[in-house]
């Protein structure tokens, strides 16, 4: 392209490109103040109020108290210990799931186009809804799915109480996230699938591979690269967990379901502790960025071998 | 021999594809199983609900949910908020990210390349860690519990910038040099050129972002305070809270928040499935 052009931003411009340069700035500018605003400016004052006691009125320089704190703090070690649960089991088994999903749909199949429709659709609706829902599915005493699980014979004594026990309020907030968010991730499956060439498959099919073959050998090795993103986005997603929390367990019953991003408005939000927040926040942001930058390694390694 | 063996597999293909379409009935059964049994309760009372075998069809149509949730709280005000956000916040970010977008692509200005690597890094901080620096932000702008605040924080997205970006790189150049030479000004170059060349992406967008606005729950929890300005999630999720004994009725509050999502996936499918495939390729 033109790079060449402001490649030697020292030299003077002429009178034209200065002219474009100005009209340049000025087409980015209401972007560009928004995004500093409310998104550079942001980031640096969370690192500075996480070395504060900033309840909202005033603030003292507390140093790193707040991040010594935190480790000692049970609350966050149990919010801590639950997220890392929650994402590695949720994150295989959305995998799992819409990857199933998108081999299922990548073949002709009748009615293909309203099943891509129907996997899809819960993810659109919002996770308050979905909560709402779900507490009713789940009811221990008389919902209908323990009213199922009763009905092909399950011991009253036997039937899980889903939402409303400590042991199973994870797994239960796991089931729902898995079932709303699989089709999202089938979508981005199904870009993938789609551009592996289908002259490989008719190489292995003349080389005599079966379908079980055709999977490890061809699909899944040029499928990799898009699993390997799913994945991080998915890690990621599951780092930020909070709306069917709220609606559903608000961390509970006990502190079962506390998670990271449910602790930062609890003592945020709730008890006004914005300077402790801020350090669980920038924690949370380290863990972040940490997948983030496994993802742009892992990327550089693939763009290398195509 | 090979005759043979190819009837063969034709004949196992087609077993396969009857297995995995009754997997697929089966998936589909549970992904909108939920959704039926919502509608089918909202018509409900609550001693009917939960009676066992479920009738999926109520015997009688009953709109009491329905006119209890409207009456009992303002739920057409929500309703409004609500779509007053996510007009608002949709058409500011379509003219804010294909301002810059344009910027991106079609002209050049020092440090162009930098300020988009800057873009894209942002584009990976988390919500989540930056909302209490955001709060602080926006109530010393004295914003706190004003649709603004909401207005002000969702308007710029750099995640909008980079979709419409790549979307205005598969215009040709020649197409804006041309109108540049024809003494077609910059902003006409945008608006008369640019802008209908990148409707796909625009439409995209569009979609997505209303969507986005419309499903917030802890962007409007934070940031609103009085009842006149709560927005639909919000007052379904306090409705929940409050009524939580009222099944019937939550369910009627639920089916109302759900109908305008139903509405705007039938009009736009295929510009959400673009986006998140657009997602999924460029994280």
């Amino acid at each position: 392209m033109a790079s060449s052009v402001k490649k030697q931003p020292k030299k003077r411009m002429s009178r034209a490109a200065r002219r474009e340069a100005v009209t340049g700035y000025l087409y980015l500018l209401p972007n560009f103040i928004g995004f500093f605003i409310f998104t550079a400016i942001p980031i640096i004052l969370g690192l500075l109020i996480s070395f504060t006691d900033y309840n909202g009125f005033k603030w003292n320089f507390v140093g790193l108290h707040n991040y010594i704190k935190m480790f000692g703090d049970s609350q966050f070690k149990a919010a801590l210990v639950n997220n890392l649960i929650y994402s590695l089991v949720s994150v295989p088994l959305t995998i799992a799931f819409s990857l199933i999903l998108a081999l299922a749909l990548n073949r002709k199949l009748f009615g293909g186009g309203f099943f891509k429709t129907v996997f899809f659709f819960p993810n659109l609706t919002s996770m308050v809804a979905i909560g709402c829902i779900a507490m009713l599915l789940f009811q221990p005493a008389d919902g209908p799915v323990n009213q199922v699980l009763r009905g092909i014979g399950i011991a009253q004594e036997h039937l899980p109480k889903w939402f409303m026990s400590t042991k199973t309020a994870l797994l239960t907030v796991i089931i729902v996230v898995v079932w709303k968010q699989a089709g999202y991730y089938m979508i981005m499956f199904m870009g993938g699938l789609k551009s592996i060439p289908n002259h490989l498959y008719e190489a292995a099919k003349i080389d005599g591979a079966n379908s079980w073959k055709l999977f490890w050998h061809v699909t899944w090795p040029m499928l990799s690269p898009t699993t390997f993103m799913v994945t991080i986005l998915c890690f990621i997603a599951s780092f930020q967990v909070f709306d069917i929390i709220n609606v559903t367990t608000q961390g509970g019953p006990g502190r079962s379901t506390s998670v990271l991003v449910f602790r930062i408005y609890k003592e945020a939000f709730g008890e006004w502790k914005m300077g402790y927040a801020s350090a669980i926040a920038y924690f949370l942001f380290v863990i972040i960025l940490i997948i983030t930058l496994i993802q742009w390694q892992g990327q550089k390694n693939w763009v290398n071998e195509d | 021999m090979a005759k043979s063996k190819d009837g063969q597999n034709k004949k196992k293909m087609k077993i396969s594809t009857v297995l995995i379409f009754f997997f697929c009935c089966i998936v589909a059964f549970t992904m909108l199983v939920p959704f039926v049994w919502m509608v089918s309760a909202s018509f409900k009372l609550n001693s009917e609900i939960f009676s066992y075998p479920i009738k999926w069809i109520p015997e009688v149509f009953r709109t009491l949910n329905y006119e209890k949730v409207w009456q009992s709280i303002p739920f057409l005000q929500y309703f409004l908020n609500t779509l007053k956000l996510a007009v608002i916040i949709t058409l500011l970010q379509l003219f804010t990210c294909s301002l810059a977008a344009f910027a991106f692509t079609k002209l050049h200005f020092p440090g162009r390349d930098k300020i988009f690597v800057a873009y894209l890094a942002t584009m990976m901080v988390p919500w989540h860690a930056i909302m209490i620096p955001q709060f602080i932000v926006v109530k010393a702008f004295g914003m706190y519990n004003t649709h603004l605040s909401l207005i002000v924080l969702q308007a710029f997205s750099a995640f909008g910038v980079f979709l419409l970006r790549q979307n205005m790189l598969s215009i040709p150049d020649s197409l804006h040099e041309a109108a540049k030479i024809d003494g077609c000004s910059t902003f006409g170059i945008y608006r008369k050129i640019i802008l209908p060349l990148s409707q796909n992406g625009l439409a995209t967008l569009t979609v997505l972002t209303f969507n986005s606005v419309w499903n917030d729950y802890m962007g409007p929890m934070i940031y609103l305070d009085s009842d006149r300005l709560k927005t639909i999630q919000l007052g379904l999720a306090s409705f929940q809270q409050q009524f939580s004994a009222d099944y019937g009725a939550i369910m009627a509050g639920t089916v109302c928040s759900v109908i305008p999502i139903i509405i705007v996936y039938c009009i736009g499918q295929k510009y959400i499935v673009e986006g998140v495939a657009f997602a999924g390729v460029k994280g």
